[in-house]
């Protein structure tokens, strides 16, 4: 579903990411995994769209999509929720999920997403009329993940999704991304500094360091790998 | 007691007119955190496009129509060729670009009019009311100024809360990168918002010509008591600048009926130091709010 080719991107003069590559079958879950500044969410703003690539390639669905803006590549089926989640704070939490979706033309469909999505958190509709900004984290989280299926994206990137939450609420986001792999053939590329429970959903790991490729291959297998833990992924 | 009364009423037809142009200045800084000081140019370049169709027509309602199409256009213009260089840089690329933007029009207009104000009509009798004997300080026209601008502020209102477009051009200008993620082509809402506020501006254009005259410079004051009017509500809320502009209008009046008219000017530009220095927030921004 999506293949990375010696992706390279500069901030000036600073190289990000370095001749990244990396492939997510349809319907997988890869972990991005590293430790602070390593280029993981460099990686998935250039694969968004908000920031350009200045080498290698990027081909979702068969076709590249290197050089394309973000506004375009949602219409695409590509959906990336950012780090914090991106949620806009002056809005309601109605108003932020009926954006997600606006760009789609068809209003039953619309509609009949924003059931489906209400359905996977029934929070968001407690809270509809709310501002964002009096939400807690977790319901943030939620939100952005939910504002996100508004598209009925094919492939979901994740930033972050369990930084600042407690347990119990990553915990719950995570058996969400599990479930909508399962029952709706979700493919996901997911960032995350938490290794632990990342590789907890995720098939496959990719592990960065200072934009590098430095370890690639099975979930289960990294976990279990002691010496990447220790020199990459903070865990005892 | 009929001379406050007076007053009042002269207030209000001012304000709704300050509130026009002050909604103007809104809609942009919102959207893309630009003062426009061409705000002024731009409605006196459609005023006096309404003021040769109507003379060459003799239709009032066409010129007044062509005024606010050419208001849509000239608006969308602008912000294509030349705000769009400017915006997310150092503010004061902006001010320059929009300053020079002002001098521009105001050279071309006075090639093409010439530089002696002329004559506009309004769009009804400007004779008072008769109330009880007396010709009050408020007739047709100032319903239909009063009405005008109080049905376009009502129309964005709705437009920015109950359509798909509105909630787009909200989303782009609370939080550009999020709303890209969204699908929203952020670009496109600047262009929207900035052709809508030159069309409430070319509106007050159209509502103060009579009693202005339509020149080259006739516009200029009508700026400063807009932008007065503007952070007086708070910059960046609508709502804030239809109140900012009738506070501005009612005090602004009874300055001129108490004090003189030689201090309207003065005195609101002793508003806008007073607003700066007390409330610089305004009366109803959300920036306050949005700090935390």
């Amino acid at each position: 579903m999506l293949e990375v080719e010696g992706l390279t991107t500069h901030y000036g003069p600073v190289r990000a990411i370095d001749d990244v590559s990396l492939a997510v079958p349809a319907g997988g879950i890869v972990a991005v995994l590293g430790a602070n500044g390593a280029g993981k969410t460099s990686l998935l703003r250039t694969i968004s769209g908000l920031v350009r690539a200045t080498g290698g390639r990027i081909v979702f669905d068969g076709e590249t999509i290197t050089q394309q803006p973000a506004e375009d590549l949602v219409r695409r089926g590509l959906a990336y929720v950012p780090e914090g989640g991106g949620v806009i704070g002056e809005l309601t939490v109605a108003e932020n999920l009926r954006l997600g979706a606006l760009w789609r033309r068809d209003r039953e469909e619309r509609s009949r997403t924003l059931d489906e999505v209400v359905a996977i958190f029934p929070r968001l509709a407690e809270r509809s009329s709310m501002h964002a900004s009096t939400l807690s984290g977790g319901e943030r989280q939620m939100l952005s993940i939910g504002r996100a299926l508004m598209g009925r994206p094919r492939l979901l990137l994740l930033d972050e999704p369990s930084l600042g939450l407690a347990p119990i609420v990553v915990e719950q986001i995570m058996r969400v991304i599990g479930e909508l792999r399962r029952e709706r053939g979700l493919t996901v590329l997911l960032v995350e500094q938490n290794a632990r429970s990342a590789l907890s959903v995720a098939d496959q790991g990719v592990v960065l360091n200072v934009g590098h490729v430095v370890a690639q291959g099975d979930a289960n297998e990294l976990a279990g790998d002691e010496q990447l833990r220790r020199a990459y992924l903070g865990m005892a | 007691m009929s001379r406050f009364v007076d007053l009042t009423l002269n207030g209000i037809s001012n304000g709704m007119i300050y509130a026009a142009v002050a909604l103007s200045l809104v809609l942009i800084w919102r959207a893309t955190r630009i003062i426009n000081f061409a705000q002024g140019g731009m409605l006196m370049i459609t005023t006096f496009i309404a003021s040769s169709v109507i003379e060459s027509s003799g239709s009032y309602w066409l010129g007044f129509a062509v005024a606010l199409v050419t208001g849509l256009a000239l608006g969308a213009v602008v912000e294509r060729v030349l705000v769009r260089h400017v915006e997310g840089g150092p503010p004061l690329n902006a001010v320059i670009a929009t300053l020079g933007l002002l001098v521009l029009l105001q050279a071309v207009a006075g090639m093409i009019w010439g530089g002696t104000p002329r004559s506009f009509p309004p769009a009804f009798s400007i004779r008072g009311y008769e109330v009880s004997g007396r010709h009050v300080l408020f007739g047709p026209f100032d319903t239909f100024t009063v009405l005008a601008v109080l049905g376009a502020a009502g129309l964005l209102a709705l437009l920015f809360r109950a359509t798909g477009v509105g909630l787009q051009m909200r989303a782009a200008a609370f939080d550009p990168l999020a709303a890209r993620l969204q699908g929203v082509r952020v670009a496109r809402m600047y262009t929207v918002g900035w052709a809508l506020a030159a069309l409430s501006g070319s509106l007050a254009g159209l509502l103060v010509a009579p009693s202005v005259f339509v020149g080259p410079n006739t516009f200029d004051a009508i700026l400063v008591f807009a932008f007065t009017a503007a952070v007086l509500g708070g910059l960046d809320s609508p709502v804030g600048a239809v109140v900012g502009g009738l506070v501005l209008g009612l005090s602004l009046s009874y300055v001129s009926g108490y004090a003189g008219s030689s201090l309207v000017t003065l005195a609101a530009l002793g508003i806008l130091i007073a607003v700066l220095m007390v409330r610089p927030e305004g009366l109803f921004s959300s920036a306050r709010r949005r700090r935390i």
